[in-house]
């Protein structure tokens, strides 16, 4: 368990005044919640380069309990010594690796674009589409969110099978666009609400056009909501299942659905499924660490009006 | 098809245009001729795939061709006829028209699918059955127990949400290394679902060897299942959920945190109130359309809940677990009952939109009465 050392020695040299301990007890919470979202990771990166005695035995710390082995690594093809040989799995996994990052960067791209558009129009412009209204709009958009996935399922199935969509890449990334589109204007629409209106008009009087101004001057201020639009569908797209276990089958799948499909067949060849788990998250995990200020900010104007 | 929009122009300019009648017989031109190709497309597909015609393409994947077409031809028409109107049109038609085509089928279809006997797997193909699906359901006791299971996954977001708050209550304290927290914190959110069953659910939880297993063991917990009995599974499919959901509702809640507008907690802190009272007197209150849009947006993220479930228990202990999607997922994957299984999405569906509308009304009502707000 996380202890909190350090801050009770300094507690513990001064007068222990209620403050102190209020600091002690914020820290000592701070790093339990710490060690209970950072855990389930270190295990299961560690996990991958145990041998069986390892797993089995409940050895938890590199180095100090069990000497680390590549052999998770090696059944993906992808350690050391294996990297050079030719490996069915590594090719399987590769191919569901580019899969993934086709469809969830050509869904979330095509989301941010569609949805940018929009959510401006949404924010600057009075429509009137017959009876519809701003309004009314932009609950059609919204109200997407709710459609449950399982709605969508069959008709998507038999549809994909006249269009011959199913199991392609680009069947999959329309339908995830469908789904993250409406986050992605309600991110942007709170954005785009932000920058004075003000802005444009000097652009309108020195004579730019309508998207010439959200070209030059709008998009490049939204840019940091667009890119916390771009990571949550990213996130979205990346780890959704559903759909993808049910309209793709040989050639279109993604990490999600070979990873579930190896989670039955493996036993207690855990290294195997940690190496496979660990490369699944591995990328997300590290788009966070780089870009979370951007998610943050993104939020930040998307739930405060 | 959208008719002409029109636009009440804000602050720009007006700009003659070059041959207005001219420009306005193009656009009309090209969009009649779209619809035309549409049209075509689609009944010369529609009589080939009934089989009165030879003529036809291989699939209906040139039906969509002509449908991107057309609205491409649509924008084009609206800036050629309207001008600046349709130039301001041309922001919302792309994303309206892509939802229109990939919503409105699918539901209208989705009803119609409904409505009959069709199972996959057996030769008779689709056949209308009338509202037997809907009896069937009715009597259907895994379907309904799901639905009790989702009430309780539903009423779980608000322990996520008073956990959400207390951390992100915590990452707004003064403290050192809040980048290192807020990253670390946030982390879970970034995984894959069906990755976080097998890390926690098949692995850490695991019965023999999961160190969560040995740790409920030291705790004396002799026999740590965690997916055997009913409550106790529940129990852990919520934590699991929490696990990767809880950061979510915290960003948004932090946000709200950060906005807060700092000279009134330093009034209040002048006038002596104690972090319990300025909690609920001042910030809690100041929070509350913020912790309104989390719980919902969880809500309904909450009523798609399924992964998890389909990769650590299937729904287990005998339907203990089940969610709806879930329980759909197996009715599609393992019976391929689709009429069947369209006609429960269905009703969810509905019970899901009566449920939300009373939930935001409720809330409207609700959030008048407060005083602050």
């Amino acid at each position: 368990m996380a202890t909190s050392l350090p801050n009770q020695n300094i507690a513990a040299r001064k007068r222990p005044s209620r403050q102190a301990w209020g600091r002690v007890i914020v820290y000592a919470l701070l790093l339990f919640w710490t060690f209970v979202s950072l855990f389930p990771v270190y295990w299961t990166v560690t996990t991958s380069f145990k041998v069986a005695a390892d797993v089995t035995q409940g050895h938890l710390i590199p180095w100090v309990d069990f000497t680390p082995q590549w052999r998770g690594w090696r059944s993906l093809g992808l350690s050391p010594e294996t990297i050079g040989q030719t490996s069915t799995v590594r090719d399987e996994f590769l191919k569901r690796f580019q899969n993934s990052v086709v469809i969830s960067v050509g869904a979330s791209f095509l989301a941010v674009a569609l949805g940018s558009l929009a959510a401006y129009g949404l924010s600057r412009f009075q429509y009137r589409f017959g009876k519809l209204g701003n309004r009314d709009l932009a609950f059609f958009f919204l109200s997407q969110l709710i459609l449950p996935p399982v709605v969508l399922a069959m008709p998507f199935l038999v549809l994909y099978r006249e269009l011959a969509l199913l199991d392609t890449r680009i069947g999959i990334i329309l339908l995830y666009t469908l789904t993250v589109l409406p986050i992605v204007i309600w991110i942007m629409r709170d954005q785009f609400q932000s920058i004075p209106i003000e802005l444009e008009e000097a652009a309108f009087i020195d004579g730019a056009s309508i998207w010439g101004a959200f070209f030059r001057i709008i998009l490049p201020i939204a840019l940091p909501g667009m890119v916390a639009a771009f990571i949550l569908s990213l996130v979205l797209c990346w780890n959704e299942y559903f759909f993808a276990a049910l309209l793709t089958s040989t050639n279109a799948n993604t990490l999600p659905v070979m990873l579930a499909s190896q989670t039955g067949s493996q036993g207690v060849n855990w290294w195997s499924m940690a190496a496979l788990a660990t490369a699944a998250i591995l990328p997300l995990a590290i788009v966070g660490i780089l870009l979370e200020r951007y998610l943050i900010k993104g939020l930040t104007a998307g739930a405060v009006k | 098809m959208p008719p002409a929009p029109s636009a009440t122009a804000s602050a720009a300019p007006v700009r003659a245009a070059p041959d207005p009648a001219r420009r306005q017989a193009i656009g009309r031109g090209l969009f009649w001729a779209a619809t035309a190709l549409l049209l075509a497309a689609v009944l010369v597909q529609g009589l080939h795939s009934a089989g009165w015609t030879g003529v036809g393409f291989a699939n209906w994947r040139p039906v969509l061709y002509a449908y991107v077409l057309w609205s491409v031809a649509v924008c084009a028409s609206q800036v050629l006829r309207h001008g600046q109107q349709g130039q301001r049109a041309l922001f919302v038609l792309p994303a309206f028209l892509f939802t229109l085509a990939v919503v409105v089928f699918p539901t209208v279809f989705g009803l119609f699918i409904a409505f009959s006997d069709w199972n996959l797997s057996s030769f008779t193909g689709r056949q209308f059955n009338g509202i037997d699906n809907f009896v069937a359901m009715l009597n259907d006791p895994y379907y309904w127990n799901a639905m009790g299971n989702m009430v309780i996954y539903v009423l779980a977001v608000l322990v996520q949400y008073a956990i959400a708050f207390g951390l992100a209550l915590l990452l707004n304290a003064e403290i050192r290394a809040r980048k290192f927290f807020r990253v670390a914190f946030l982390l879970p959110f970034m995984l894959s679902p069906v990755a976080v069953s097998w890390m926690i659910g098949k692995s850490l939880m695991e019965y023999r060897f999961g160190p969560l297993a040995q740790a409920a063991r030291f705790l004396g917990w002799d026999s740590p299942a965690f997916f055997a009995t009913p409550w106790v599974a529940r129990a852990s499919i919520i934590a699991l959920d929490s696990w990767v959901s809880i950061p979510f509702i915290m960003i948004l809640l932090l946000a709200g945190l950060q906005a807060m507008p700092k000279d009134i907690m330093e009034a209040a802190r002048i006038d002596g109130a104690t972090g319990w009272q300025s909690f609920w007197k001042i910030t809690f209150p100041l929070m509350l359309p913020v912790s309104v849009t989390a719980i919902v947006l969880r809500i309904i993220f909450q009523l798609k809940l399924a992964d998890i479930v389909i990769n650590t228990t299937a729904g287990g202990p005998g339907g203990a677990t089940d969610t709806v999607t879930s329980f759909i997922y197996r009715e599609y994957r393992d019976r391929s009952n689709v009429g069947y299984g369209t006609m429960l999405a269905e009703f969810y569906f509905v019970l899901i939109v009566i449920f939300l509308t009373v939930l935001l009304a409720l809330i409207n009502r609700w959030m008048k009465r407060f005083p602050t707000t």
